[in-house]
């Protein structure tokens, strides 16, 4: 009986709140974020250095900020839930004004403290946006072309802004999350063939608008030895990385494919690269367990959770996590073509970490906070 | 207002759709897995090689060639200390910049620099370029001094051939230099050894030895970063030096040789006629083989390719003259071991008023006055033409080329032991009919009776030859590489034994003789051309009577040769000028040939002066203070021989 009790927030007492924090998730958080510090140290051959001890600040307050904001009502973020997306389209606006460029592409904005990626923002934005859209509406109207426009044009916006700094990865990272949630919501299966028989037909077209280096990592993709010294160069090298380190791996610190210099991005986008090669496939595997247990308790949470703002955000982001660290793994092993993903917490840089920090403590207001009803 | 049906349906909706999304999740999990599983654990030892590969990169480092000494261990071609630049091309930032800087540093010549930037175009980034092989002191430690603003340049201490008897020995050790693309085509044990900067044999022994001497490369494992920068050495296998080598030469010998030559054009040989030892082989004018090792300038070598004296011919073996008189001793051993004619066959030389006549051609003997009536003893020792004009044509070109290959004329003495020997002419009927295509005539056999027309042989045949009649007749294993098979008491012991053989009819026939197998019919017939020879020296009337040496344990005996160079006309024998007042390239070779001691012969040589005149008057003198050399070292030798027959 959600609608029963009053509008008026439930009162919680401390210790409430306190009993009703998933304490499993917060440790499994903690031990990925051991293991990526461990990482980055790793990638500076066990210097403690400015990748390091950046790495580590960033998580200790990132996490420090997730463990507060997790007391914030989730009312508010379903209240506020379209500013959050606005704001992330403003921020995303101003980077096209005031952004930073770096390596050809235009993604960050200065903020004193720290260089913030509106795109990995806009990542939870998507979703928390979405998940306050479907909440009110009535299942008989999802598959109505009104309800059905407005998510598209929602989930477009966003992607195009991103598409054109350029990021690929990100732009397909935010369509991918909202998309679940499309899903999870319930719109037709057919919709889902249609766009996906459109995006086919149309993918020559799409083709012919991306940059050369876009279209070079797709070519490369399916042929890395194509141009092992050039666009093939990274996923060969991460490739000899994971399968020299075997069962066990190469031991702490004695990757000699990234401590040689041979692997680019170490720090970023092929961090899972360098933890594989020096701990093995038992290490990788140890690590997706990690991975897939965090999934497990976001999921476990939206079940647990009564309102459907609750629900499809836990299981949207549960998704959304899922694909990013997919297609990150997918990514260095050769399994997908090479699209900038950062792995979630692993990877050094301080938006994405921010972006999935900010995205689990929706998800810790939605367990703290389970019996809260939210509007209407 | 969400109605509370509505709402359950939606619940319901979302679990439904949840599963399928947990579902694909999984299936996208197990792919991921996978394909780990089979990166790291089915395909591991394939991508383990390929890192290896990345992470580790091999250097070769050059072998040291081996020692060559000569018989008495004297180092005749050694490795000695060098001051190398080399440039690491992965530490240079700007190549041009570095190079300009060498340049003033160390004084680069112009074509110095183009040659570097020849070797940069092929070079690999990660490669060590040699900038300059052999600095100076003074330019090693300037550039020392400016280390610190030159970017990837090594001083290097290194080794290179180095040879200190220089220019006395280049016609038998030879040179080395840069391994080029035949080079290392041509011999595998190049091509397995080579390293950049690879110095190999180019002629002489250096070169017949090569494979001997260049020894084994060393491999340096160095792990590499992405760039090619050696971070640390993981494995060095040192290289190995290539084996060293004691030659038969004796260099106090050769040295007194090539002194002995010097300013002329020539060839001296010397060996022992049991072992068949070379013990000198010096040809004149020689050249400085130290200039080849680092690349020889332009300048020196024109100089040397322009003497006309041919400094790059190595006259001992593959100089061609014609014998002259030295074949005499021959001529005579053959007719007699045929039984042309006995030692009493005697011939009138009545001088150039009454020639021989053949067919209406006139034969001169050079004796303007004529020797009178000569035997077959006094014809060698005077040296009379007439007396071999006739014996040659009785005898026949046929059987005299029988025999004259026999003794060692021919064919090359060492074999294939140096690619430049050459084999010579020793006509025949035959010969003259597939070579020439032409018939044979008489007259040819007549010149040919005192060594000239077709007959060429090369100093060190003629000192072979000399050899295998000093010896009594017994073919011996001609060497210039020290080889403790060859002893000269089992040597001994076979001729001794030999000597006793009774000798089949066939010994007159062309066959193929084993070393030390007797090689004549009957033992006087050899006697008395020695002891026509003894006379030669040490007799009045003997040609070379001017150069004997008096004391007992210095005699030896020995043969003149004058080898014509040119048709002598009847004007030439009217004017009969003076040697110096004879166009150089028009005036005769002299040629001496010798062995010693007489009573007991163990030595044997042959000495050729290029237009030097007459034998007796440019060559014998020559052997005269040769063989004092030769015998005053004769007991160190021995005692040397013995040496290494014990440590053997």
């Amino acid at each position: 009986m959600i609608l029963s009790t009053s509008l008026n927030s439930t009162r919680y007492s401390f210790f409430d709140k306190l009993k009703a924090v998933d304490y499993f998730l917060i440790i499994i958080v903690a031990i990925i974020g051991s293991i990526s510090v461990i990482s980055i140290y790793s990638t500076e051959s066990g210097n403690f250095s400015f990748y390091t001890k950046n790495h580590l600040t960033r998580f200790l307050v990132f996490f420090s900020m997730f463990l507060v904001l997790s007391f914030v009502r989730v009312s508010v973020w379903y209240r506020q839930a379209y500013i959050f997306y606005i704001l992330g389209i403003l921020l995303l606006l101003l980077v096209i004004f005031f952004g930073i460029s770096a390596s050809g592409s235009k993604r960050w904005i200065n903020f004193f403290i720290m260089n913030l990626q509106p795109s990995e923002l806009m990542k939870i934005a998507v979703i928390v946006c979405f998940a306050r859209y479907y909440h009110r509406i009535q299942s008989s109207d999802i598959q109505s072309y009104k309800y059905l426009l407005q998510p598209i044009i929602l989930l477009l916006l966003p992607c195009y802004l991103v598409i054109t700094q350029p990021d690929l990865g990100t732009a397909i990272l935010i369509a991918g999350s909202g998309m679940a949630i499309i899903w999870l919501a319930g719109l037709n299966l057919k919709y889902f063939i249609y766009s996906g028989l459109i995006l086919l037909v149309s993918l020559p077209f799409v083709i012919s608008f991306l940059k050369p280096y876009q279209k070079s990592r797709i070519l490369t993709f399916f042929n890395p030895e194509r141009d092992p010294l050039g666009a093939g160069y990274q996923i060969i090298q991460s490739k000899i990385a994971i399968g020299s380190g075997g069962l066990l791996g190469k031991g702490f610190l004695q990757g000699t494919q990234s401590y040689l210099e041979f692997l680019p991005e170490k720090h970023t986008d092929f961090i899972f690269t360098l933890f594989s090669e020096e701990f093995g496939f038992v290490g990788s595997m140890v690590l997706i367990l990690l991975y897939t247990l965090l999934i497990y308790r976001i999921i476990r949470i939206g079940f647990s959770s009564r309102t459907f703002f609750s629900k499809l955000y836990c299981f949207g982001f549960a998704s959304g996590l899922f694909l990013y660290i997919f297609v990150n793994i997918a990514m260095v092993i050769g399994l997908l073509p090479i699209v900038g993903a950062p792995l979630p917490i692993m990877s050094y840089g301080g938006s994405s970490m921010l972006s999935i920090m900010l995205g689990l403590s929706i998800v810790m207001s939605c367990k703290i906070y389970s019996r809260d009803p939210i509007g209407n | 207002m969400i109605k509370k049906t509505d709402n359950l349906n939606k619940n319901k909706i979302i679990s439904r759709r949840l599963f399928v999304l947990v579902a694909a999740k999984i299936a996208l999990l197990g792919i991921v897995t996978s394909r780990l599983y089979n990166l790291q654990i089915s395909e591991k030892q394939k991508y383990e090689v390929l890192s290896d590969k990345n992470r580790i990169r091999e250097w070769k480092t050059p072998p040291q060639r081996g020692i060559i000494t000569d018989y008495f261990n004297n180092v005749i071609a050694d490795n000695q200390r060098v001051y190398q630049v080399h440039l690491s091309l992965e530490e240079v930032s700007n190549f041009n910049n570095s190079i300009f800087k060498l340049k003033n540093i160390i004084s680069l010549k112009e074509d110095e620099i183009k040659k570097i930037y020849e070797k940069k175009e092929k070079s690999k980034p990660w490669d060590t370029l040699i900038i300059s092989e052999n600095l100076s002191w003074k330019e090693f430690s300037k550039l020392n001094l400016y280390l610190h603003e030159l970017d990837g340049a090594k001083p290097v201490l290194s080794t290179s051939r180095y040879y200190p008897y220089s220019n006395d020995l280049v016609h038998v050790v030879g040179y080395v230099g840069d391994a080029t693309i035949q080079d290392i085509q041509n011999k595998k044990k190049i091509e397995e050894n080579f390293v950049p900067g690879l110095k190999v044999g180019k002629i002489g022994i250096e070169n017949s030895k090569d494979t001997d001497l260049i020894g084994k490369h060393g491999t340096k494992r160095y792990e590499v970063n992405a760039s090619g920068k050696k971070i640390s050495e993981i494995s060095y296998n040192k290289e190995t030096q290539g084996e060293n080598l004691r030659t038969t030469i004796d260099l106090e010998i050769q040295q007194l040789a090539q002194e002995l030559l010097k300013n002329q054009a020539g060839s001296i040989c010397v060996m022992d006629i049991y072992t068949g030892e070379v013990i000198a082989m010096a040809s004149s004018p020689t050249y400085d083989p130290n200039k080849f090792t680092h690349g020889i300038s332009t300048k020196d070598w024109n100089e040397i390719k322009n003497n006309k004296l041919r400094p790059l011919l190595n006259k001992s073996l593959a100089g061609l003259y014609s014998p002259g008189s030295t074949i005499k001793p021959l001529v005579a051993l053959a007719a007699l071991e045929y039984g042309i004619i006995d030692t009493k066959f005697k011939i009138n030389c009545k001088g150039h008023d009454h020639p021989y006549e053949l067919y209406g051609e006139r034969y001169h003997c050079w004796k303007k006055n004529g020797h009178g009536l000569m035997n077959m003893r006094n014809a060698i020792k005077q040296s009379c033409d007439i007396y071999f004009y006739e014996v040659a044509r009785l005898l026949g070109v046929d059987k005299l080329s029988l025999i004259a290959k026999r003794y060692g004329l021919g064919s090359k003495v060492l074999e294939d032991f140096f690619s430049e020997e050459r084999k010579g002419i020793v006509p025949s009927t035959k010969w003259k009919k597939q070579v020439l295509e032409q018939p044979w005539y008489l007259g040819e056999t007549v010149i040919t009776g005192i060594g000239q027309g077709y007959i060429q042989t090369t100093p060190l045949q003629l000192c072979l030859m000399t050899a295998q009649l000093a010896n009594g007749g017994f073919k011996i294993k001609p060497n210039l590489i020290y080889d403790k098979e060859i002893d000269l008491d089992i040597i001994k012991s076979k001729i001794e034994s030999e000597k006793n053989k009774s000798v089949s009819q066939n010994i007159l026939k062309d066959q193929e003789f084993k070393y030390y197998e007797r090689l004549y019919r009957n033992p006087n017939n050899l006697k008395l051309v020695l002891d026509a020879m003894y006379g030669s020296t040490n007799e009045q009337f003997g040609t070379s009577f001017r150069s004997r040496h008096k004391e007992d344990r210095y005699k030896f005996a020995g043969k003149t040769g004058t080898s014509q160079v040119k048709r002598i006309t009847d004007q030439d024998r009217e004017l009969d000028l003076d040697l110096e007042e004879i166009e150089y390239k028009s005036r005769d070779h002299a040629l001496f040939i010798a062995f010693a001691p007489y009573d007991k012969p163990r030595y044997s040589l042959s000495v050729l002066i290029e237009h030097g005149g007459s034998g007796s008057k440019a060559a014998a003198p020559l052997a005269n203070k040769l063989i004092k050399k030769i015998l005053d070292r004769h007991e160190l030798r021995e005692k040397i021989r013995k040496d290494l027959k014990n440590i053997a």
